[in-house]
């Protein structure tokens, strides 16, 4: 299989390093794939560029391929996720003030008790007509979602007490600068580059709400995954490849090195470099701290598309675009995952292959060992900051629970 | 029909705006890119906008929508999945268009037939100005490593010339290349003797 060519449209955020290091360090030459990387700056850009064949594939946030491929908003485009191309990685930045309001202490604190502290500052701004407003990368975003489920835990309504709004990531830094929303909840490196500009804190690791949250995924038209479906599973050899050598002893200068550079992030180096060791500046001027579950590019199979992951965006979805929960719909969504593509490509290769494609969510305290057809796999804890666990089989009382 | 048309160059708001009012379409608005999107969209209740692709707005401007659409206001990105050679024809030139009322396909599609020729052609426009802009800047760069061949060579300016197309020729690179490499090193070592 030689000569295949994959247009992968991406923004520039950390974790969009797959693609890029599969074709800077030739992952995917190596698989016979030649891989074209198409920079945009807003999602809208991306999905459009994906849909009218601009590109063949896209780094894009795993909801926002759910409601494509539902129709929500446009017409419907039925795309397919082979490939999940990291979880989590996304943090919760405040404002100075905000910071100060809320009492942040510099150490990545308890979401229950920032959130407590939180609803009492969207109370008085609520009272004063001056609710606190968030900006988020999309509509359809996990950080919307995440965000969401957080704000509602601690109590605080969303849409009601709290405006959240839009804001594309290389911009969020800016939107915070100018005053324009009080917290961003944005991928790296804009929330450090807003530490490093001294007008922003980071107050959570979106980890910190689920500890396992599916984050970018590889979009493709359902159509393109069908006709070129050899070379789709070439691609996804190529980027596990990368994705094996982006944990490896000594990879994470190189990986920084690469994707700080113009044509990608364009962003310094140095808060390129903290995102992909998990040491996350919190404050101006700080000490980087580390946090081992702020962004997953491989360990626990986290490349596998989890139809239980998928549910479990949908049910936000239907959460908070206010609609009714549709059997039909739940189903479309979960089938937007692959992972029978997934496990055909890296049949053979060794890597840790799960013997079932749905899972309960957050159900996990402790590291445990799982099912797989080919190697050994095990999970860490995946919990959900309030302990709720979410079962993808019964979505309609796990949303009768939520707050 | 009214059209709002967000663009950050004002040049091609402008062929745009011109196109749609020979075709006679009058009823415009031309959103202030450096001010809030969302309120000016709001006061001018658009039937269509369009948009520039790369706007880093879209996002923002897309949630707008969707609510608009919630408070029962028809929202589509033009047109419908029938129409998708359509769209991807105004995908490529670079505009998205956003009906805003529900408009018939019919009245909505030669609006936007129009606006991505007036976008080919603006971009048609700036490419050739591109182009003569560098053109006079090789040139610029050109005369400037012959006149150092001439003074350091002692040679005439066909000779400095030849010189600088002989290399060119050699080394399978840009006379502009060479040249730029001359002024180069001429501004790091000129002083060298």
């Amino acid at each position: 299989m030689t000569g295949e060519r994959f247009r992968i449209g991406f923004l520039p955020l950390v974790d969009a390093a797959l693609p890029v290091l599969a074709h800077e360090l030739g992952f995917g030459a190596a698989e016979g794939v030649a891989i074209d990387l198409v920079r945009d700056m807003t999602w809208a850009t991306v999905r459009d560029r994906l849909l009218y064949g601009h590109t063949d594939a896209a780094h894009m946030i795993a909801p926002l391929a759910i409601a494509t491929t539902l129709g929500k908003d446009r017409p419907a485009v039925p795309l397919a996720v082979p490939f999940v191309l990291g979880l989590n990685g996304n943090a919760v930045t405040f404002s100075a003030r905000l910071a100060a309001e809320t009492g942040l202490t510099g150490a990545l604190g308890d979401p229950i008790r920032i959130g407590a502290a939180l609803k009492q500052v969207a109370d008085a701004r609520l009272a004063a007509s001056k609710p606190l407003r968030f900006g988020v990368v999309h509509r359809y975003s996990s950080h919307n979602y995440m965000l969401r489920y957080w704000l509602a835990g601690v109590g605080i309504r969303p849409d009601q007490d709290i405006e959240i709004v839009v804001t594309s990531p290389p911009f969020a830094a800016d939107a915070l600068a100018a005053g324009e929303v009080d917290g961003i909840c944005v991928g790296e490196p804009w929330n450090s580059i807003a530490v490093d500009r001294g007008v922003g804190h980071i107050a959570l690791a979106t980890a910190q709400i689920w500890r396992r949250g599916v984050e970018k995924v590889l979009a493709m038209r359902e159509t393109i995954l069908n006709e070129r479906r050899d070379a789709v599973e070439a691609l996804i050899r190529a980027l596990h490849a990368a994705a094996a050598r982006f944990v490896e002893p000594g990879a994470a200068e190189e990986s920084a090195d690469i994707l700080a550079r113009p044509e990608y992030l364009d962003a310094p180096r140095d808060a390129v470099l903290r995102a992909v060791t998990d040491r996350i500046r919190l404050v101006p001027g700080g000490e980087p701290i580390h946090y081992p579950d702020f962004m997953f590019q491989y360990r626990e199979a986290a490349n596998f598309p989890w139809r239980s992951q998928a549910a479990w965006l949908y049910s936000q979805m239907v959460r908070w675009d206010y609609m009714a929960f549709d059997d039909t719909e739940a189903a479309a969504a979960g089938n937007v995952f692959r992972p029978d593509v997934y496990r055909a490509a890296l049949a053979g290769s060794g890597a840790p292959l799960p013997g079932a494609s749905s899972k309960l969510e957050g159900g996990l305290d402790e590291p445990i060992g799982a099912g797989s057809t080919q190697g050994r796999l095990t999970l860490g804890s995946d919990r959900f900051f309030d302990g709720r666990a979410f079962d993808p089989d019964d979505i309609e009382t796990y949303l009768a629970e939520l707050p | 029909m009214r059209i709002a048309i967000i663009d950050t160059s004002a040049g091609r708001a402008a062929v745009i705006s011109d196109g749609l009012r020979e075709a006679g379409l009058d009823d415009l608005v031309l959103v202030d890119t450096s001010r809030p999107l969302v309120a000016q969209i709001e006061a001018a209740t658009p039937d269509v906008v369009l948009i520039n692709l790369e706007n880093p707005s879209r996002d923002l401007l897309e949630d707008f929508f969707a609510m608009s659409r919630a408070l029962a206001r028809p929202i589509a990105m033009f047109v419908d999945q029938s129409d998708a050679e359509a769209t991807g024809a105004a995908i490529d030139a670079g505009v998205s268009a956003y009906v805003v009322d529900g408009l018939s396909k019919q009245r909505i599609k030669p609006v936007v037939d129009l606006a991505v020729r007036r976008f080919q052609a603006f971009s048609r426009l700036q490419r050739e100005l591109d182009d003569a802009k560098n053109a006079l800047a090789e040139r610029a760069v050109i005369d400037k490593a012959k006149a150092i061949l001439m003074k350091r060579r002692q040679i005439d300016e066909p000779e400095a010339y030849a010189l600088l197309r002989g290399q060119a020729m050699r080394t399978n690179r840009r006379i502009s290349e060479i040249a730029e490499a001359i002024v180069t090193s001429e501004a790091l070592m000129g002083d060298m003797e």
